[in-house]
């Protein structure tokens, strides 16, 4: 399959990459690792008549420890380098364990972490590790540079805050408290391996076992990620039993708005999310030493 | 047009592309490498893989020009004259392909997966080969050539 034609820009520097974005406005697009961007424009679903490749911009591409004992992953950081470093192992481990069910070794090997969150696929498992996590999302080439929570950054189906000449430049996950645990569970779409739901838990707790935290957010269920603070709020100040952990799951769908297609009906998702919702907090209690 | 300059098993090649042209056009067609072969075209069966600065990629979903000056290796890279690649020598050995259609990025995708983890169970070999689709085998003899390449690799057998 041919896709339309387009010139293809290979900027050395990102402040180039932004100009090509502004000289460009409406027909550009960025493209990172490629693994949405590629195939939607052979199949022709996008037509950008501009590419501008910011995959090999050496400046992005790196994992560090920031001061404050977080992680900072840049746009060029693929999921292969997240799933090998040590630093999202110690800070994050849940975004491990995500990005290790992203598609195929391939896919990893090129597709990353800031290009998910762009794409914002309704079925992409990396949106809900982002927002249990709390991460935040740097930006730059909009009227100013930003950084945007992770739940004020998707808006809908393949919809974020972004602007159309707005780069997003690096992922922060912030250090998680003492006595965390976390997990991200999907129930995976056979063929492609997309989540139909997946769900990320993390909890925390005080030394008597009592939830002091809990972030849990949903993915595959609707058009876009989202928490699930019904049952977030349920379990914080509670003891998290397993007692507890059913009756905040049975909330988990409170508020949100399912979809319907070929994997499954709005109920079938609807059900999953307060099975997986159960299985992740359990998971996430066990992890933090409930 | 534009001029793509990238080495392909160990040698320096030019060739002209459009760029729209993805990697495994310029493969197949402009360097007539076409060991490597288009199964989906979607990105999803695997059978375009090859490496490129040592990672194993679907050459159907990347660009020529995304590859320039990068050093890419097809399965026509492997054998050193008559001899085989331990892992094509496994697959021959452990009948590993029936059609062989999917052969070069099974290779291919195990060539990384294997230098990476020379010990693996069988569960990380299927783990690994999610992405690349065999309609013909069953699966079984490609896992067996896998644990025989890596028991050949590591001086075992
Ligand atoms: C076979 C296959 C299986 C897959 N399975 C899964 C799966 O199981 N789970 C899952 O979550 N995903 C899956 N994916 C999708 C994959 O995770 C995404 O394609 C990838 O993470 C997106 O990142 P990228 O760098 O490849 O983005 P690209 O494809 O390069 O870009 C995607 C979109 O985001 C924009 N964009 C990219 N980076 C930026 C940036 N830094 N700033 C602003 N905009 C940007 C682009 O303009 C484009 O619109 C699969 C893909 C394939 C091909
Ligand atoms: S032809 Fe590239 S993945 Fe199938
Ligand atoms: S041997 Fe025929 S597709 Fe694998």
């Amino acid at each position: 399959m041919i896709p339309a034609a387009f010139t293809y820009h290979a900027p050395r520097t990102l402040g180039d990459a932004v100009r090509l974005l502004r000289a460009y406005e409406g027909e550009a697009r960025v493209v990172s690792g490629g693994m949405s961007l590629i195939p939607a424009m052979k199949l022709r679903l996008v037509q950008p008549e501009h590419l501008i490749d910011i995959g090999r911009l050496g400046e992005l591409d790196y994992v560090r420890r920031t001061e404050d004992g977080g992680a900072a992953i840049g746009a060029g950081a693929t999921y292969r380098s997240i799933e090998r470093s040590r630093t999202v192992a110690a800070v994050a481990p849940m975004l491990v364990e995500t990005v290790r069910q992203v598609g195929d070794l391939q896919v990893r090997n090129r597709g990353t972490l800031c290009g998910s969150a762009a794409h914002a696929d309704p079925a992409a498992d990396a949106p809900a590790a982002l927002l249990a996590l709390d991460a935040t999302l740097h930006t730059t080439g909009g009227p100013s540079r930003r950084s945007i929570q992770a739940r004020r950054f998707f808006v809908d189906a393949y919809e974020t805050v972004l602007g159309p000449t707005e780069v997003l430049t690096e992922i922060r996950i912030p250090k998680q408290p003492a006595r965390t645990g976390s997990t991200y569970l999907k129930f995976a779409n056979k063929a492609s391996r997309f989540a139909i739901v997946g769900v990320a838990a993390a909890v925390t707790v005080d030394r008597g076992g009592v939830c002091t935290r809990a972030r849990i957010a949903v993915t595959g269920a609707g058009p876009r990620a989202v928490r699930a603070t019904a049952s977030e709020r349920y379990l914080e100040g509670r003891q998290l039993s397993a007692e507890a952990i059913a009756a905040a799951a049975s909330r988990a769908s409170r508020g949100m708005e399912f979809i319907e297609d070929v994997h499954g009906s709005e109920e079938y998702r609807e059900h999953l999310t307060g099975v997986l919702t159960q299985r992740a907090l359990m998971e996430a209690a066990r992890r933090a030493g409930v | 047009m534009r001029q793509v300059t990238l080495t392909v098993n160990g040698r320096r090649r030019s060739a002209e592309v459009e760029d729209r042209d993805l990697l495994v056009d310029l493969l197949r067609e402009k360097l007539r490498l076409t060991g490597t072969h288009i199964g989906c075209d979607t990105s999803q069966c695997g059978a375009c893989t090859v490496l490129l600065n040592g990672a194993a990629v679907k050459s159907c979903s990347l660009f020529a020009a995304q590859a320039e000056g990068a050093k890419v290796t097809t399965i026509e890279g492997l054998a050193k004259g008559d001899t085989l690649h331990p892992i094509q020598q496994a697959f021959h050995e452990e009948h590993g392909l029936q059609c062989g259609f999917c052969t070069p990025g099974m290779v291919m995708l195990l060539h990384e997966f294997l230098r990476r983890n020379p010990d693996p169970t069988e569960h990380e070999v299927r783990a690994a080969l999610s992405g690349n689709m065999c309609r013909c085998t069953g699966y079984q003899n490609i896992v067996a050539s896998a644990l025989h390449a890596a028991r050949t690799m590591r001086g075992e057998a």
